[in-house]
């Protein structure tokens, strides 16, 4: 079986916490995969170093084939995260802040905020602000879509959009999802991890 | 990268005018230190002009990097991923050019308070240019290097200021011959100097971006 996410012993501390102990895990090219665990359990640091935000301490992990360490600029090229962060400017509208990644006509129809576009995004609610992360992620294309809590601060409507955003990726790209949403993706989920205190359980 | 850095100063366009204010407040400032001495204050001007700019150039500099850190923005620009130097080279030609402007803003506040009518305009002009290329570039790179600590505001002047001497010394002598009147063109000399440190600060600075930023 081919891994489009080949985690190696993983580990990564802030200070002297260590937010992820030693975790390995892989996830198949193509599939769903679920992360859950509590706030704090290392669900958000684990996606940052796959999307080479950040770097390991110890361990090493394979995007692609592609080491997150050495390799970071080809992980770029795959991957796109939907972080906390929203990676936003203020001061810019929503088709301007797109811009930066592509042509955001189509994406920003896709995900409801076309009749919002000329407007900055100081004016958007958290929930539009994610929306437009989400689109952000899309007009990427990759091929390994990291996702940090993607139904957070979204309403009924939002969480459809994720689910069916998701199913249409789905066999195109490789999904790694944190979320806190345990029943809604374990439907859909192809493999699912939990960590609790920055191990795998 | 170049567009979506004068958008954002545009956006922020209010913010050049305090600036302004700032700058021109302390040539203000300076003019009281040497008082009614009208050959003092035209024989100072070039140096004050600049001491003007370089105080100035610390609020826009450390202000550029906002826009970045407040979402992360530029860790997702890297992600996507963008070479660093592309983002650090549209970021230091907006410096720059909010620099220059700053600067030629600035001229007529000193023409006024120090009565110091420049004999070459158009050399004068030239020196802003190229001065201002030599703050904005190493500006830029320790503004970046500088947008995630809490001190920032402190650290950005003590890493600034010893490295951009060299620039400042010749931008201070070459505008000051085209205040005062350069009979012998020693301001030529002055300005390829000038051009010499800006091509340094440039190109070094554009190679260490990368190392900088990213963790």
């Amino acid at each position: 079986m081919e891994f489009a996410v080949d985690v190696r012993g993983v580990s990564r501390r802030y200070g002297r916490r260590w937010a992820l102990a030693e975790v390995s895990l892989a996830v198949p090219t193509g599939a769903v995969a679920m992360i859950a665990g509590s706030n704090g359990s290392g669900k958000s640091t684990l996606l940052r170093i796959l999307a080479t935000a950040i770097r390991p301490d110890l361990g090493d992990a394979l995007v692609g084939g592609f080491s997150v360490k050495k390799e970071r600029e080809d992980v770029r090229r795959l991957t796109a995260l939907l972080s906390h962060y929203s990676y936003l400017y203020e001061a810019l509208n929503a088709r301007e802040n797109l811009s930066l990644f592509g042509d955001p006509n189509a994406v920003l129809a896709r995900v409801g905020l076309a009749a919002r576009a000329e407007d900055p995004i100081s004016s958007y609610s958290a929930g539009m602000r994610k929306r437009l992360s989400f689109a952000r992620v899309l007009l990427q294309q990759p091929k390994v879509v990291l996702l940090d809590e993607p139904y957070g601060q979204l309403d009924p409507e939002g969480f459809r959009l994720v689910d069916e955003v998701v199913s249409e990726l789905r066999g195109k790209a490789t999904i790694v999802m944190a979320t806190h949403q345990v029943e809604r993706v374990g439907k859909f989920a192809d493999v699912k991890f939990e960590l609790a205190q920055g191990r795998l359980r | 990268m170049l567009r979506k850095e004068l958008l954002l100063q545009w956006r922020t366009r209010a913010q050049f005018m305090a600036v302004f204010v700032f700058g021109a407040a302390s040539l203000l400032l300076f003019s009281f230190a040497i008082g009614p001495n009208s050959v003092a204050l035209r024989t100072f001007s070039a140096g004050f002009l600049w001491l003007g700019l370089l105080l100035s150039s610390t609020l826009t500099l450390s202000e550029s990097f906002h826009a970045e850190m407040e979402n992360r923005a530029l860790e997702g620009l890297l992600l996507i991923p963008t070479s660093p130097q592309a983002i650090y080279y549209a970021k230091t030609i907006a410096n720059w050019l909010q620099l220059a402007l700053l600067g030629i803003a600035l001229v007529p506040v000193m023409v006024v308070l120090y009565d110091a009518g420049p004999q070459s305009i158009g050399r004068l002009l030239l020196v802003i240019l190229l001065g201002s290329a030599g703050l904005s570039a190493p500006g830029t790179l320790y503004a970046g290097m500088t947008a995630q600590l809490r001190a920032k505001q402190t650290l950005l002047p003590l890493l600034f200021f010893p490295l951009i001497v060299p620039a400042l010394l010749a931008s201070v002598k070459a505008t000051s011959l085209a205040v005062l009147g350069d009979p012998m063109d020693q301001g030529r000399s002055w300005i390829t100097l000038l051009s010499a440190f800006v091509a340094i600060y440039w190109s070094l600075c554009g190679l260490l971006f990368g190392r900088v930023i990213e963790e």
